[in-house]
């Protein structure tokens, strides 16, 4: 099959740089004015040494100069609804518009954390549909929405998994295996909980490696963390014995859920023989990562450590939804409130669009999408561990390397050029300049089609004109940037006046 | 199905190209065992409009900030969000992108946690803040983290006057990592008592918590404070209400190291508490200590002005176990939210908006006063929240007045020597004249009925 | 280059040994290989270090490698000027470059280190 050109031209981007908004604005302008005090004249004075010496000095400007200088900027993104992607590990999928409507809902969103039950009867039946939800998918019996992000459902994991041990008096068990594919915030997570992170080196073909699994598990051994599918887009195959090891040695089973929508109704953690799963609400269940956040990262858990979640619990008898606040329990708890219920209302509305079958369809066209685009890239670039690709696969820039003296960090920025985001580079660390690719379900076979063929116009460009690469891009807002003096003195604020533009 | 392209014809082809029958042969490496026999046990699929439908009824049977008057605070506040902050942020070149790794394609996310990050350090005087925290409790947790990092000690003196839902997620999370948590009384004022402090105070204390104002709404003694923990060379944490800043002392003012808070009162809904805003601050020689991300000015290869990611060594994707945060999601749609509310207030907003709290909270501690059996217990200055102590059980003048529509107060009983009578309430900018009038005329219904 | 002035450690460092004072820096076979150095902690001038012992740290944009005292005794002074300008360690990193001094305690620790011809075929394999 040839790959098609149509479309496969570097896009001129349209949009220019702004200045800082401190350098704009002018003394006197407004936007924002306060309701006005109709009440009786009262005395307001604080005493003078609890004041500030001088008022915060902050740009003065009209609503409109404001509405365009965040327009203008907006223009200088890239976001999904422009253009694809396919940053492995990340699940860039479409956020639908309707979990934007509902999550708006006054009736949801206007409610204060410190309400009586009474007024929180729709909000509660909504996170206890969702709490069940997630334990169906999963197989678990109960669920916390408390973490505000994966890496927060990872901390609470681990307080779970040591809860545990501590009340068995197992004050011995202290180490927690990840194996060396681990999503960075694996170890972290693991540290901040005052356990040890022990590395675990993936055999050959990617997967763990049973002997040393053996080898290492003890008396010392907390749990062990996993990612499945794993990083390299590959299910742990012999997930069951590695439950039946970890636990014969007195651990517990954390999976690290970010992969879960390459196995939506087609495999479920608890059947694997975990104990603990965190879900990305954010990466699975459509909720916009809006630049960073807000996430969430929900943990299901079994039945033995159900008692260790967070209060309070979300009760149902009879219609009536109540909060248990667990008094005299001893809990752990991760955020002020119940997390970022926002985020799971998004969630839940997109369960209860798509439905059981819905979801399922999710895994399938997520894996049937990745497969196609692996297949359709052979002869264009070099993937590894090809055999089992699931939702994702790791192509590598090694040959290119070697044929034309591009790096990955340079086919990466060629993308820009042409519309799409660059893939997920340089990880996992265990394959050399990877190129991490996940379409996601939500990408059309055009989509899919042109990127290959974009695919095959930058190798063409790598191998006539391989400088185009290297300085690339040269069709976005800015071109690269110089992040080693970014680093090496740091400016973090906008030191001058404001409204002196 | 919803959200997927995928044609009949579509799937045909592509399985062609693979080779493959079905796509179930593209699942064939999951073993038996692991694969529900039955698929999932959830409803069937549902349209748009259906779904609308069951989560508006779910809305429906609800009733919040907009329906009833809330005086309810103690860190989450009703605030009022003016339309152009849901404008900017339901625009997808801000919702649905992915963190900026790519800077090139990413200088619109990039420059607002730049400005973002600018209105914190002008906010707290201290020169450095990053692009977000997930909540008000957590990045206090990040803030003592890098005090006892800095200063190489293992203990922590938290206020007893402390927002006690902060106090327990510090608890789950210092207590794990060995840190001694201590906690420095109440003066009967309801402030936190400089002598109780120093008598707790010793060489093993690297951060000294202050939250201002407190849990009881008053302004704490923070010059004094300071001084204490000065004297042992521990570092100075605070946690603030932002809004409060507008025209309270910035913690840099006052010797703070490290500034932290809940930002949900600029432009956030309260949505039940959560996703909310947490912001970070430091001084300068903390900066490589600082957790989550951060952003630089910087050039690009051309010399164009822009924005880069940056001290990213400091984070978990690099130093892994060595990190001293696992942060790598972050609030930043609300952080946008902020940004661009505080764009919209500008310098002379933002004294308005203090000023509209005061005279609201002040107008009705006038009313309460003249409330026969109603005390306010503490004598001290507060900002927008306070505490009233009743001659009945809080609790049950909550529950009356949420029949006639209002949101009375979060009860204080067993909280730093209150007791069932006490009730915490916050006014915002949100209430008006008659509405404060009505808080005072439902209480004295509700003390007539007994 | 590798100079024949100095040892050398598998940690890519190098030690200048004049007197009792002894001079350490990275390499400039590390300099290149760790990129655009825009980092440093160094040890604080009175510390009292052993061989081998982590005693700061170098960063670049995306890494941060532990700094190994190679070996043991008293830090009798640091680079200040690298710590102002950490692209020094990129330009010249065996002179100006330098990063701290410890006053040595047991000169036989230097003839555990490698020699310039060790070093140079444990960069060149």
């Amino acid at each position: 099959m040839s790959h098609e050109r149509q479309g496969a031209t570097p896009a001129r981007w349209g949009a220019d740089l702004q200045t800082s908004l401190f350098a704009k604005g002018r003394a006197g302008r407004r936007a924002t004015t306060m309701p006005a005090w109709r009440g009786d004249e009262v005395d307001v004075r604080l005493p003078a040494d609890a004041l500030r010496a001088a008022p915060a000095d902050l740009p003065s400007l009209s609503e409109l100069e404001v509405l365009r200088h965040y327009t203008l900027l907006s223009n200088l993104n890239h976001h999904i609804e422009r253009g694809l992607y396919p940053l492995g590990s990340c699940t860039m999928k479409y956020n639908p518009r309707l979990n934007e409507k509902v999550a708006a809902l006054s009736g949801f969103a206007s409610l204060h954390p410190e309400q009586d039950e009474a007024d929180l009867q729709g909000l509660l039946c909504a996170l206890k549909l969702l709490q069940d939800a997630l334990c169906e998918i999963t197989g678990f019996a109960a669920c916390s929405l408390q973490p505000a992000a994966g890496a927060h459902g990872e901390y609470l994991g681990m307080q779970v998994i040591r809860a545990h041990h501590l009340e068995s008096g197992a004050t011995g068990r202290t180490e927690v295996l990840i194996p060396d594919s681990a999503h960075g915030t694996n170890p972290a997570s693991v540290v901040l909980t005052g356990l040890q992170p022990r590395m675990l080196k993936s055999g050959p073909d990617g997967k763990l490696d049973l002997d040393a699994l053996r080898a290492a598990v003890g008396p010392q051994t907390a749990g062990i963390m996993i990612t499945n599918p794993n990083t390299l887009g590959l299910f742990e195959t012999d997930i069951v014995e590695v439950a039946r090891i970890v636990h014969d040695a007195g651990g517990l089973l954390y999976m690290d859920g970010a992969n879960l929508n390459a196995i939506l109704g087609k495999a479920k953690p608890a059947l694997m023989g975990f104990d603990v799963v965190h879900l990305n609400l954010h990466k699975t269940f459509s909720t916009p990562h809006g630049g960073g956040g807000p996430g969430a990262g929900p943990i299901c858990v079994t039945e033995e450590l159900a008692r260790f979640l967070p209060p309070p619990l979300i009760r149902e008898r009879e219609g009536v939804y109540s909060l248990d606040a667990c008094v005299g329990e001893c809990r752990p708890s991760v955020h002020a409130y119940q997390g970022n219920t926002g985020v799971c209302l998004r969630a839940l509305t997109y369960i209860l669009r798509l439905g059981g079958d819905g979801l399922t369809r999710v895994s399938e066209r997520a894996v049937l999408n990745a497969n196609y685009l692996r297949k359709r890239l052979e002869g264009l670039l070099t993937v590894r561990h090809a055999e089992g690709t699931l939702h994702e696969f790791i192509a590598t820039g090694s040959d290119w390397k070697d044929l034309y003296g591009v790096r990955t960090l340079d086919i990466a920025k060629r993308m820009l050029d042409y519309g799409i985001h660059a893939p997920t580079i340089y990880f996992p660390l265990i394959v050399d300049e990877a190129i991490m690719i996940e379409p996601t379900e939500t990408e059309s076979k055009e989509t899919l089609d042109r990127f290959v063929a974009v695919v095959a116009a930058i190798r063409a460009e790598a191998e006539h004109d391989p400088d185009l690469l290297r300085t690339a891009p040269h069709t976005t807002p800015v071109s690269r940037l110089d992040e080693a003096a970014a680093a090496r003195r740091p400016d973090l604020s906008w030191l001058g006046p404001c409204n002196c533009g | 199905m919803p959200y997927t392209p995928h044609t009949a014809e579509d799937i045909r082809e592509m399985l062609d190209v693979l080779g493959l029958e079905s796509v179930d042969d593209l699942f064939r490496t999951l073993p038996a065992a692991v694969r529900p026999p039955a698929g999932l046990d959830l409803p069937s699929s549902l349209s748009e409009e259906e779904v609308w439908r069951v989560m508006s009824n779910l809305a429906a049977l609800n009733a919040g900030q907009d329906e009833l008057v809330s005086f309810l605070g103690g860190g989450v506040y009703d605030a009022a969000i003016p339309a152009a902050v849901d404008a900017v942020v339901s625009r997808s070149e801000f919702l649905t992108a992915y963190t900026p790794y790519q800077p090139e394609v990413s200088q619109g996310t990039l420059q607002v946690i730049y400005e973002w990050q600018t209105f914190i350090t002008r906010l707290t005087g201290l020169p450095v803040a990053n692009a977000s925290m997930y909540d008000g409790s957590t990045a206090l947790v990040e803030g003592i983290r890098m005090a006892l990092g800095r200063t190489g000690r293992d203990a922590v003196v938290l206020p007893a006057a402390l927002n006690p839902r902060h106090r327990r997620v510090l608890e789950t999370n210092l207590a794990s990592e060995g840190v001694t948590i201590l906690t420095a009384a109440a003066s009967p004022a309801g402030t936190t008592d400089p002598v109780a402090l120093r008598a707790v105070l010793d060489g093993k204390v690297g951060a000294v918590v202050i939250q201002n104002p407190n849990h009881l709404g008053l302004i704490e003694p923070v010059a004094a404070l300071a001084a204490a923990a000065r004297e042992v060379g521990a570092l100075l944490v605070a946690s603030v209400n932002p809004v409060s800043l507008s025209l309270l002392k910035s913690p840099a003012e006052y010797g703070a190291a490290v500034a932290t808070g809940e930002a949900q009162p600029f432009g956030v809904p309260c949505g039940w508490g959560g996703p909310l805003l947490g912001f970070l601050s430091c001084a300068d020689d903390l900066k490589r200590l600082i957790p989550g991300r951060v952003v630089g000015r910087t050039v690009d290869h051309d010399g164009r002005e822009g924005y880069v990611l940056t001290l990213q060594t400091r984070e978990q994707h690099i130093r892994r176990e060595k990190a001293t945060s696992n942060i790598c999601s972050n609030q930043g749609l609300n952080m946008a939210r902020g940004t661009v509310y505080l764009a919209l207030l500008g310098a002379e907003g933002l004294r308005e908006l203090g000023a509209a709290n005061r005279v609201r909270c002040e107008a009705l501690r006038v009313i309460l006063r003249g409330i026969a059996g109603v005390t306010l217990p503490f004598a001290g200055p507060v900002f927008n929240e306070f505490v009233v102590r009743l001659p009945r059980p809080a609790r049950e003048f909550r529950a009356f007045a949420r029949e006639q529509g209002i949101l009375a107060g979060i009860p204080l009983d067993g909280f730093a020597g209150c007791g069932v009578g006490d009730l915490l309430v916050a006014v915002t900018e949100r209430r008006t004249a008659n509405e404060i009038e009505r808080y005072g005329s439902v209480l004295r219904d509700f003390l007539e009925t007994c | 280059m590798v100079t024949s002035d100095r040892k050398y450690t598998k940690d890519h460092e190098w030690v200048l040994a004049e007197g009792e004072s002894a001079t350490v820096g990275v390499t400039e076979y590390a300099a290149h290989e760790l990129g655009d150095v825009v980092f440093l902690e160094l040890p604080e001038v009175g510390t009292v270090v052993a061989q081998g012992e982590a005693v700061g740290t170098i960063e670049t944009v995306k890494s941060v490698e532990d700094l190994f005292s190679p070996v043991g005794g008293e830090v009798i002074a640091v680079n200040e000027a690298v710590l102002d300008a950490p692209e020094t360690v990129n330009q010249d990193p065996l002179e100006a470059g330098w990063l701290f001094k410890v006053r040595i305690e047991d000169r036989s620790e230097l003839d555990e280190l490698l020699t310039a011809d060790d070093y140079d075929a444990l960069i060149g394999s």
